[in-house]
């Protein structure tokens, strides 16, 4: 170890001794936190290579252990489960591990918190470091005690002889010291039969702070000297500034104006100031680039212009013939683009310096978020810091990233502290947005309900080859350095339908662009892909006038998704017959439905199915009853789970039953909560989630997987109770009201 | 520069503004009491939710002015990470927030619904609640945990 990385890891564990949170420091004391930002400013290198079990861990002398995590919680239970992974590794008490989370400058980079990989991935990692450490401490322990390895056992974070004796601590062997080991990847792993941890609904400890209002949220987190700032978007898309009449704001004591070409923003000692201002402020704006018309985006998607086709599965081969009773089917299915809809508008802090810059964030991504940053206040990487602190609720990319640039590019053109927060027209108006997809599918089955022949084409805009981040907006407008592309998430997975079929062809239509900025929104594609595959399939089971879930366990080779089908069957004592039932022009229709994803194909496994109730006379859809079984693989902390799967259908199936941005041709229009409304109370199903656990299998994700089945099951139920198919979201109520007296769904 | 009397959690407080339509949510914020969050500013998502004589309302759209005289009450004002009130331990019990965002205007306005109404039916808790917001989909918990303060099986 040279000088340098020594005097960073004395820091970082000065910074963390008794487990204070550093971001508390930062906001008690600024000269403090300057200083602890400097120290760990320079750390790059070493003491952060995922390589390394010290980036990782550390033992700290008061017998705690240090967890520095990249991956952040942003409400889905990290902040739990990680330290039951690590604690059961390792062999101490859960209460003896502090967490560190998205701190660029104290935690390694384990890549964006996305896609449900906390755990699969980020928890993996750290669970391999923690059994490294194990093993290294055994190892020390094992000459400390002249017993061999073998014949020693770890209980609360000592080690004794089994054969009884004194033992020796973690702390005693390594508190404040470096491991200065590898990460081994064949370090072996506890057997999951021993876990005492593991598997229990361990809780979160950040419930209480939620629920008494002691959480730090980055909306809560302020710097002395700190100037707040509302930023004033242009009026229309792609359109640039004009002229700025800085009097309209001249009676607001404090108020000043920050112009950086067509980036536009007000600052003020207080944040009332600083509203009122960005109000009162007149600006002339150009007429902007145009946006397509909202109700022709289906159609537009079909139109491009388009970057190619790709064939993404072309696999197995259709009958020469078709036998007798063989059915055809072709289907359209829309998905509209979506708005994160975060409840609380995007929020940053940032302190940009000469030479260095420190940004409070609330983003997913802080570790690549660096780069950007560095890039465009052009400053080294080692000289940015971001901070991750908990917000408003993320689905992937919503607005927080853009209000830290906001913040950094305003705190360095005023010299001091900035912290912006958004307004919700702000948030609905310019968060990235889940871009909108087009499927068409065309398929063949037998009599008996056999797949003959599939074919599904999607129309979806391709992520640019290497884009470091989704571009920000006001780099973009202050005419900065940023990166241009785009990048929406995997949207391209599970197209092909999950059963046994003779071909099966996928082919995307990549779109060269898509209007207002898309980005990855929880379980990016799969909901809209899975809705078109499931969905379709129900037609051709009633095509082949076979029940759906029977439909489903004869296409199914998966003994864990079959698995998963008949307990959700079971829980909804399903009926084996053909849809639709026979109820479907009473006033109110009920039926079910069913739907099911293996997610990724490689990934958890997900039923759902539903009960619901259609009002003829107003369209309007009840949910009454979802039921999902939910197998991702070992299961670290069951309530967690089950919190994030609730969750999953609930915004789901405010998704399905009402979410679609709106705009004109030049700006978004569904900017509140009047103009683009999420389910409520009243809305609200009984929801039964039934966990498959396999406490042998590699840990996945919760956290998306059960988004994708939703879209799919509601279209089956309604299908099941008024024999019409909804093929394009929001099943709003005029909608389905059209769709029962005979308009195109 | 004006003062205004205000109750806030028990305590007679006199705030000081320049602005008589400054929000009371902004007031709360800048003396500390940040569990009321900004969500809309227009009175739609309830995440600034407090109680105002007992009664829930919006702390972003009710100004200094109007709050004069009145006894706000705020998530602070209900209980403590070491005293939790009946209905915020409710919500510790069931595992309520996420992301937490809408927790404090929720255990406000739960808060307002059971000191009119000791023992609702889920029906009269989602009325009660439909006007605050969650986007994490934390609603099936706090229904639980509502029925559950209510001495109420969820």
């Amino acid at each position: 170890m040279n000088a340098h990385t020594k005097s960073f890891q004395l820091s970082r564990r000065a910074l963390l001794r008794g487990g204070g949170a550093l971001t508390v420091a930062f906001a008690l004391s600024a000269p403090a936190g300057k200083a602890l930002a400097q120290a760990v400013a320079s750390a790059a290198g070493r003491a952060l290579d995922l390589k390394e079990v010290d980036a990782f861990l550390a033992i700290n002398a008061d017998g705690t252990v240090t967890v520095f995590s990249g991956k952040v919680d942003f409400g889905q239970g990290l902040r739990i489960a990680i330290p039951q992974i690590a604690a059961e590794e390792l062999g101490i008490p859960v209460d003896k591990v502090r967490f560190v989370e998205g701190d660029t400058a104290l935690t390694p980079d384990q890549g964006r918190t996305s896609g449900s990989t906390g755990i699969m991935r980020g928890g993996m990692q750290i669970r391999q470091a923690a059994a490294t450490a194990r093993k290294g401490l055994i190892d020390l322990a094992s000459k400390r005690l002249n017993v061999p390895a073998e014949g020693l056992a770890i209980v609360d974070g000592t080690i004794r002889p089994a054969a009884g004796g004194p033992g020796v601590t973690f702390a005693e062997l390594l508190g404040g010291k470096n491991f200065d080991l590898k990460l081994d990847p064949k370090a072996p792993l506890k057997n999951p039969s021993n876990y005492t941890l593991v598997g229990k609904s361990l809780k979160r400890p950040d419930i209480v702070a939620k629920c008494t209002g002691g959480h730090v949220y980055m909306q809560n987190f302020a710097v002395p000297n700190m100037l707040h700032a509302r930023v004033i978007r242009p009026a229309a898309s792609g359109a640039t500034l004009r002229s700025v009449d800085e009097s309209s704001v001249a009676d607001l004591p404090g108020a000043k104006v920050v112009r950086i070409k067509d980036f536009l923003a007000v600052v003020a000692d207080d944040e009332w100031t600083a509203i009122k201002a960005a109000r009162a402020l007149k600006s002339q704006w150009s007429e902007g680039t145009g946006l397509p018309a909202w109700n022709e985006m289906a159609k537009s998607l079909r139109e491009g212009p388009f970057n190619g086709d790709e064939v993404l599965i072309n696999k197995g081969e259709a009958p020469a013939a078709l036998p007798d009773g063989a059915k055809t089917l072709k289907a359209t299915y829309y998905w509209p683009m979506q708005s994160h809809a975060s409840l609380g508008p995007s929020c940053a802090v940032a302190d940009v310096r000469d030479d260095q810059a420190t940004v409070w964030t609330a983003s997913q991504g802080t570790h690549g978020n660096r780069n950007t940053f560095a890039r465009f206040l052009k400053l080294p990487r080692e000289k940015v810091r971001m901070i991750y602190l908990e917000g408003s609720g993320c689905y992937g990319m919503n607005g927080h990233e853009d209000a830290a640039a906001d913040a950094a590019i305003l705190s360095r053109a005023v010299g001091r502290p900035v912290r912006v927060q958004w307004s919700r027209e702000d948030e609905h108006g310019f968060d990235p947005k889940g871009p909108a997809q087009l499927l068409d599918v065309t398929g063949t089955c037998d009599a008996n309900g056999n797949i003959l022949d599939w074919k599904l084409e999607m129309w979806i805009p391709q992520t640019t080859k290497g884009l470091p981040n989704i571009p920000l907006l006001s780099p973009n407008e202050s005419g900065l350095d940023n990166v241009q592309g785009l990048n929406a998430g995997l949207l391209s997975q599970n197209g092909d339908p999950p059963y046994s079929a003779g071909r099966i062809q996928v082919i995307a239509h990549w779109l060269k662009d898509a209007p207002l900025r898309p980005a990855p929104l929880r379980s990016p594609g799969k909901p809209a892909n899975c809705f078109a595959v499931e969905a379709f399939c129900d037609e051709l089971a009633a095509a082949a006038g076979i029940d759906p879930v029977e439909f489903r366990l004869r296409g199914l080779k998966d003994p864990r998704g079959i698995e998963l089908v008949k307990r959700a069957a079971a829980i909804m004592k399903w009926q084996n017959r053909a849809s639709p039932g026979s109820d479907r022009n009473a006033a109110v229709a009920r039926g079910r439905g069913i739907s099911y994803i293996h997610y990724k194909h490689t990934e958890t496994y997900v039923a759902i199915g539903m009960e619901v109730a259609v009002e003829r006379a107003t369209g309007n859809i009840k949910v009454e009853r979802v039921v999902c079984t939910h197998d991702c693989g070992q299961i670290i902390n069951p309530d967690g789970a089950r919190a994030q799967i609730e969750g999953s259908i609930v915004q789901t199936l405010s998704r399905v039953l009402m979410e679609e941005v709106k705009f004109d041709r030049s700006r978004v229009t569904s900017n509140d909560w009047s103009s683009y409304p999420i389910l409520t109370f009243s809305q609200l199903p009984k929801i039964e989630v039934e966990l498959i656990d396999r406490p042998d299998e590699p840990p996945l994700g919760a956290g998306e997987a059960a988004c994708a089945a939703v879209g799919g099951a509601l279209s089956n139920a309604v299908f099941d109770a008024t024999g019409v198919r909804l093929r394009q979201i929001p099943f709003t109520p005029e909608r389905v009201k059209a769709a029962l007296s005979g308009a195109p769904s | 520069m004006p003062s205004y009397k205000i109750r806030i959690n028990g305590s007679d407080r006199v705030v000081d503004s320049s602005d008589p339509d400054q929000p009371l949510l902004y007031v709360l914020r800048n003396i500390g009491l940040t569990a009321a969050k900004f969500g809309c500013g227009l009175g739609q998502c309830g995440a600034c939710s407090v109680l105002v004589d007992g009664r829930s309302e919006r702390s972003c759209v009710m100004t200094i002015a109007a709050a004069e005289g009145r006894a706000i009450t705020t998530l602070e004002g209900l209980g403590s990470a070491a005293k939790p009130s009946a209905i915020q331990l409710a919500f510790i019990n069931e595992n309520v927030p996420q992301c937490g965002y809408c927790t404090s205007g929720m255990i406000v306005s739960a808060t307002a619904l059971l000191s009119s109404n000791p023992k609702p039916t889920p029906a009269q808790v989602n009325a009660a609640l439909d006007g605050n917001l969650c986007r994490c989909g934390s609603h099936p918990r706090v229904v639980r945990a509502v029925l559950a303060a209510s001495g109420q099986a969820g």
